[in-house]
């Protein structure tokens, strides 16, 4: 399990990245990346994003 | 030897004020954006006040300040209003694309290097003196080495993780901003900033009109961060479902979408470690009442500079060297903000009955009184304390945050 990002809703504003409590997270470019193998399942990304571009998966 | 004495990321309000004032007083500086066009995309409302022109010695040019504002307009629940309205021009909409554009051919005036699309991947300290950062420009992969950092990466502020600064807020610090830039709208006073509360409106936050002339406005939301997992409605939704209730903007055109996540709160202890500043939002450098931060960014970003210039004069780069930047800024910013942050958490607390209470007690007359500041300290205590004192729950609710 892992936080999964949507292309076609996320903005790439980059507040899912500075909720991340372990910096699973990255925005490069107009692509967000997660680390499977850091993120812990929290929802904090889930929850900040303005368009519900982010679900746990 | 370092390929610059400071490299500041990011090349927003506070990173170009910064690296414009480092090159100023002589310094090697070099200004990296992950972003390919400065100023883009705007995560902003746009709205700065006189007074912060006057503190940042900032001149008003017409290219970007777009539209004067003479004041604010607050909207109860129940569609009562209080304006606050006066002669003189109180500060500007800007266009904030253009007003970055300037700030960044100033800062390159002055001397400083520039590059967009260059994104920091990583971050070495390789001594007392010297960090190395690995910068990413599109495939290809380089280093710069430097003294000092100033991070200036928005909330996310990657570079100060990296350096050690952990800068994570908590969900409760922050709020969810969706906005749309509309043009075709009417139905509102174009001289003024129109904000409108209420849970069912923008629960922990609100709505905002900010006009940019010609029926072409700003038109945002910001909610509370932990609002969307209790409500299951996001900020972009709210704001759908109040624009479609109001007919000056149900039928205007969307020419700008815009997200954004606003650190309200949670301010740092440091702001500062070895070799590192942190300024602007990745320094959580905005006011938690309501949210602004260009000018607060601005100043930031100039105390930022003032330090590291001191630091490299001395070679003094410890984060206990570095302190002084932490004190300056809460003395000039930081410990007014840290008590309207109190004023925050007492709003987040008013019920939509209060917000309707506090808009039908308080008369136009007494507001325009407020608004023009013709009344004193004491004066606005008697009025305030007469239309609380029939209301026993906001008394006690003030009571609670006075202390």
């Amino acid at each position: 399990m892992a936080a999964k990002n949507n292309p076609n809703k996320c903005l790439y504003c980059g507040g899912c990245v500075g909720v991340c409590p372990v910096q699973a997270i990255t925005l490069n470019d107009t692509k967000i990346v997660i680390d499977k193998n850091k993120c812990i399942n929290c929802g904090a990304c889930v929850k900040i994003c303005s368009v519900s571009a982010m679900e746990l998966e | 030897m370092v390929d610059y004495e400071v490299i500041v990321v990011g090349a927003g309000p506070a990173g170009l004020i910064a690296g414009s004032d480092l090159a100023k007083a002589g310094i090697k500086t070099l200004i990296l954006d992950k972003k390919q066009e400065i100023g883009c995309p705007k995560r902003c409302a746009e709205g700065l006040s006189m007074n912060w022109f006057k503190r940042l010695n900032l001149e008003v040019k017409p290219s970007f300040c777009i539209q004067p504002m003479h004041g604010a307009q607050l909207y109860s629940p129940n569609g009562k209003s209080i304006m606050f309205k006066k002669e003189e021009c109180q500060g500007y909409v800007l266009e904030r694309k253009t007003m970055e554009k300037e700030l960044a051919i100033q800062a390159v005036k002055n001397g400083a290097k520039l590059l967009m699309k260059n994104q920091v991947i990583g971050a070495t300290r390789l001594n007392e003196s010297e960090i190395k950062l690995e910068i990413r420009e599109n495939d290809e992969i380089k280093y710069y080495t430097c003294n000092i950092v100033i991070a200036c990466d928005a909330v996310d502020s990657l570079t100060s993780k990296m350096l050690g600064l952990n800068t994570k807020l908590d969900l409760r610090e922050i709020d969810a901003g969706y906005q749309y830039e509309m043009t075709g709208i009417t139905g509102y006073d174009e001289n003024l900033l129109h904000l409108y509360f209420g849970i069912e409106v923008a629960p922990r936050g609100y709505i905002w009109i900010f006009p940019k002339r010609d029926g072409t406005a700003n038109v945002g939301i910001g909610i509370g961060g932990y609002i969307s997992s209790e409500t299951k409605m996001n900020a972009k939704q709210y704001l759908d479902r109040w624009i479609a209730s109001q007919p000056g903007l149900k039928d205007g055109s969307i020419i700008e979408v815009n997200a954004g996540t606003i650190p309200v709160g949670g301010f740092l202890e440091a702001m500062q470690f070895d070799n590192l500043l942190v300024a602007g939002d990745a320094g959580h450098m905005v006011d938690p009442v309501h949210g602004g931060g260009i000018g607060i960014a601005m100043e930031g970003g100039r105390i930022a500079a003032k330090h590291a210039i001191k630091a490299i004069k001395e070679k003094k780069y410890s984060k206990t060297d570095l302190e002084g930047y932490t004190k300056e800024w809460y003395e000039t910013r930081g410990n007014e903000l840290k008590k309207r942050l109190t004023a925050r958490h007492l709003l987040e607390e008013l019920k939509d009955d209060d917000f309707n209470y506090l808009a039908e007690s308080i008369s136009m007359d007494e507001a325009l009184k407020i608004g023009n500041n013709s009344l004193s300290g004491l004066e606005k205590t008697i009025l305030f304390t007469k239309k609380l004192i029939t209301r026993p729950g906001l008394i006690t609710l003030l009571m609670k945050y006075m202390k």
